[in-house]
């Protein structure tokens, strides 16, 4: 039986207006981001511009900049913001009992 | 004639007519505000519909639970907080069996059995059994005198404890616990409030209010930890204190536990009723058995679970409505919250997480301690939050529920209904040009209307200008819109538009916000941020990284660096390159090296695979595609060869570079790398508001390029030249003299005066010579050279601020210290048919 959702660890793991990282096996790196008012996304850990790690990027509001070129991304759908162009997969991410959860399904593809 | 004997058809007729229908039987389970409630909105459409029984746990009559907390604070007694007394049951004939709880509920016999064992039948079962307070299993939660904040007997407990005086600890900084805390203060205990999250009432305030509110209330005498873990509660017998996670005890004859509540599902679980997080039902509060219903903090409706009285109200009239025959229907609720603690005013409604596609509308007065925010969706209120004013939260939340579209409004809608009401409801000029003039403009100064428009007439052209002849706008800043609006109305468009602003969160610029962070002594980002009404909750990528420098270089030693307002390479103390990896480049003293250093970095690129070594501009060795994992463990070698971080990927003093000198050239007149040594010990570590670089130069022959330098050093036989405001970057561009001393100690001198002006007035971002241009250099050599005092002030600063700074951060890092920043949360291996 597969679950629908990977428990990655305890909320105040990942630093407020940062992010933490979940590699995946044989795939692409998964970046999990905590907001001011705690709520978590997930995210390729890939801007669709270059590449750049998002999960080290600066958070505020719900978006990210990136360390590479400084395109904000919405953390909510991965779109670039502004002029530029270009998605992120998002994978659904929740918290409960203090726990973060990502979607099984969406990180296999994501990380595909 | 004896009827019975000889009943006649129509006889019959009459008695069956005369007979009462034997009445349905309701039973309630739940006595407080849900299940009494539910039973008036039934009597109010049909009184003589159902024979009712009510069963309550707690001894005592329907009760207002929200107010418990006026109750504890000695506001109200409980006469007061009564909802129905007992007349209410007797005049409806409801039977009511209170402290008595309901232990089992036979759904196949349509029966419930008490706990001392009464046992009655029902034809409708009605479950209003509320919600538990949540108890977190630490160790120690079962001692005496660890309490919840739910029930008259939890407040009769706070009463006692707080009647021998003492210290109580409130786990928990929401609603509740908040309350507890406050009432618990006024009956004289010296009150902590523990919080688990990083500001109070998270769910209910975004940021920004969270950290007002926390802020108000230490200003009353509490003390409010937030990030405060437990680990566990510690006694003999009897609580004696709170042992939290980072080692702090806190001493407690007392402890709250208010951390949340969970719908009260046991007996409905037990009895095989479908259940999720509450006890689910559908639009007409029915659960899985049609014969029992079910309503309030209980319920589990389309996924939703509420604690909020408003809900349960609506509940109520749909249960109602239902049992009567009329169904209505249930669509769910949209919440909002107002607390009022110790005088403190906070109100939110719907959702203020914000989000794709919605828009922030922020008015922060920093002055009169007011924090207001609308979130906006396609022109929609979708969620408030209001701290200090909350008159409009009605309002507001009025709008949202009926979904109006704000868009005529919108510019003024922040103002509140009176404002956004008046004249002015399509244009927002017009609502300015209809206020009178004698209406407030600066609450701060006592500005009207029109003692601005006057001055405006009387020649400002510029909100600078209003700013400084009449005051108004000078000091919070909450009304620069108003003054801006009536300067466009005053004048058309000769308005003189005003220095560009620090970034689209705020109307203040970065020498206005410099300028008072100093004033006001604003030590933290959040404090900036409400004080000069930030329009964003928490700021953007420019004003964050400007704001934390800014606060660390008015308050050395004192500001806690905020590490997630810092771009990545300083918060990683590398380079990010453009594949993700980083590159590291140790500190060389002067440019030089030693064989010990060089092994240690050859072995350091072996040993991480690092693809290049490379000689950098600053004389310096740039190690190349180390992973972001790999980090602290190259530190932790190059820190063994005695190395420490070069700082070459911080806005930051980098590196001194220079040339052999007088020790080896023929043409070298003083010792040139001794000198770029000495400077670089003093500078190192230091934060700039950009990238720093220094050089030392031997001869006028300059092989160290001192003149596209920062802060550049030529020496000549007789002395040093010093040369400020050189770079070689985009536009490149070569130093201006600022003057020649005699001596190594002046040139030292000079140099941290220098620098300390630059970190002190120059703009986030902005490099000397961009700086020297706008300011000047004669205003630079005013400051430097003809104020002996002033230079030496600014040396002083200086060296001050670096005996706070000159800590090497990799051995920190290298050490353990947060590690979060390099380490996976969590790895995933899909299994194998997975990955196929």
């Amino acid at each position: 039986m597969i679950g629908d959702w990977l428990d990655i660890g305890w909320l105040d793991e990942i630093p407020v207006r940062g992010a933490r990282t979940v590699p995946v096996a044989g795939g692409d790196e998964i970046a999990v981001f905590r907001t001011s008012d705690d709520k978590v996304f997930a995210l390729a850990n890939r801007c669709p511009h270059k590449n750049g790690p998002l999960s080290q990027g600066i958070v505020h509001g719900h978006s990210v900049t990136c360390p590479l070129h400084n395109w904000k991304i919405a953390l909510a759908t991965g779109e670039a913001q502004g002029a530029d162009n270009g998605c992120t997969p998002v994978i659904p991410a929740k918290v409960s009992a203090g726990r973060v959860l990502i979607c099984r399904a969406s990180t296999l593809k994501a990380a595909a | 004639m004896d009827i019975h004997d000889s009943p006649s058809p129509g006889a019959t007729d009459a008695i069956e007519i005369a007979t009462p229908r034997p009445r349905e039987h309701l039973v309630v389970i739940g006595n407080g505000m849900a299940g009494c409630r539910a039973v008036e909105e039934l009597l109010a459409r049909d009184a003589g519909r159902f024979r009712v029984s009510i069963f309550g746990a707690e001894p005592h009559v329907n009760y207002n639970r929200i107010m418990l907390s006026p109750v504890l604070a000695g506001e109200k007694t409980f006469d007061d907080i009564v909802i129905n007394g007992h007349d209410w049951y007797q005049d409806n004939g409801i039977e009511l069996i209170a402290g008595d709880p309901v232990a089992a509920i036979d759904r196949a016999a349509k029966t419930v059995t008490s706990q001392a064992g009464r046992t009655i039948g029902y034809d409708k079962l009605l479950i209003a059994t509320g919600s538990d307070p949540f108890i977190i299993p630490v160790p120690g939660h079962d001692l005496p005198g660890v309490i919840s904040f739910r029930d008259m007997a939890d407040v009769d407990a706070m009463l006692a404890a707080a009647a021998t005086g003492g210290d109580a600890v409130v786990i928990g900084g929401g609603l509740l616990g908040l309350e507890a805390a406050h009432g618990l203060m006024l009956r004289g205990m010296k009150v902590t409030v523990l919080h688990l999250m990083p500001t109070l009432m998270e769910r209910q305030l975004d940021e920004a209010a969270g950290w007002l509110l926390k802020t108000a209330l230490e200003d009353r005498g509490q003390t409010v930890l937030t990030g405060a873990d437990t680990a566990e509660i510690h006694g003999d017998g009897k609580v004696a204190g709170v042992r939290l996670k980072d080692g702090r005890d806190i001493p407690a004859s007392l402890v709250v536990m208010a951390v949340g509540i969970r719908p009260s599902v046991a007996l409905a679980r037990a009895s095989g009723l479908a259940v999720g997080r509450g006890i689910q039902v559908d639009d007409h509060m029915v659960t899985s058995d049609p014969d029992v219903l079910a309503v309030g903090e209980c319920v589990e409706h389309d996924g939703q679970v509420y604690g909020l009285v408003v809900p349960l109200w609506e509940m109520c009239r749909a249960l109602a409505d239902g049992l009567v025959g009329k169904p209505t229907g249930y669509r769910g609720s949209v919440t909002s919250t107002k607390l009022k603690v110790a005088g403190l005013d906070v109100f939110s409604a719907g959702d203020f997480s914000g989000g794709e596609n919605c828009e922030d509308i922020v008015l922060r007065d920093g002055a009169r301690g007011i924090y207001k925010r609308v979130v906006l969706r396609d022109n929609r209120i979708i969620g408030a939050v209001l701290y200090g004013d909350t008159g409009d939260g009605g309002w507001y939340f009025d709008l949202l529920k009926k979904g109006e579209d704000v868009a005529d409004i919108r510019d003024v809608l922040i103002y509140g209904q009176a404002f956004a009401s008046g004249g002015g409801r399509a244009d927002p000029k017009a609502a300015v040009a209809a206020l009178s003039d004698d209406a407030e403009i600066c609450g701060c100064n006592g500005v009207s209307k029109g003692k601005v428009v006057a001055c405006i007439e009387d020649g400002a052209t510029s909100l600078d200008t209003v700013r400084a002849t009449c005051k108004a706008s000078a000091s919070c800043g909450s009304c620069t819109d108003l003054v801006e609006t009536l300067l466009a109305l005053t004048l058309g468009d000769s308005v003189e538009s005003g220095p560009k602003t620090l970034c689209e969160c705020t109307s203040f610029t970065h020498d206005d916000v410099r300028r008072e962070i100093v004033a006001q002594e604003l030590k933290s980002i959040p404090e900036v941020m409400q004080k000069l009404h930030w329009s964003t909750p928490d700021g953007c990528s420019s004003c964050r990284p400007a704001l934390n420098y800014y606060l660390l270089c008015a308050w050395p030693g004192d500001y806690a660096d905020d590490q997630q307002s810092r771009f990545v390479n300083e918060r990683l103390h590398a380079n990010i390159q453009k594949d993700g990896t980083y590159s590291v480049v140790p500190r060389m003293w002067g440019g030089i090296t030693s064989p010990t250093e060089l092994r240690a970095i050859a072995d350091v690129v072996e040993k991480y695979d690092a693809p290049m070594v490379k000689v950098t501009g600053g004389q310096r060795l740039d190690i190349f595609g180390i992973r972001k994992e790999d980090l602290p463990a190259v530190w932790a070698d190059l820190n063994a060869a005695g190395m420490v971080s070069g700082h070459a990927y911080g806005k930051a003093l980098r590196t001194v570079k220079t040339c052999v000198g007088s020790e080896w050239c023929r043409f070298g007149t003083q010792d040139s790398t001794g000198l770029g040594v000495k400077l670089e010990r003093m500078s190192w570590g230091s934060w700039m508001p950009h990238k720093f670089k220094i050089a030392v130069s031997g001869c006028p022959r300059n092989c160290a390029e001192a003149t596209i330098k920062d802060f550049g050093v030529v020496c000549v036989d007789s002395g040093y030249e010093l040369h400020v405001g050189g770079n070689g970057g985009t536009k490149v561009r070569a130093t201006d003299l600022l003057c020649k001393v005699a001596t190594e100690r002046e040139a030292m001198e000079y140099c941290a005066a220098f620098i300390q002006l630059y970190r002190e007035e120059a703009r986030y971002l902005e490099r000397t010579a961009p700086w020297i241009e706008r300011v000047g250099l004669d205003t630079v050599k005013a400051r430097i050279i003809d104020d002996a005092e002033g230079r030496a002030a600014l040396t002083d600063r200086f060296l001050f601020s670096q005996s706070f700074s000159q800590d090497d951060p990799w051995a920190e890092r290298a050490a353990g210290a947060r590690p979060e920043h390099h380490t996976p949360m969590a790895a995933f291996t899909p299994r194998t048919e997975e990955m196929a």
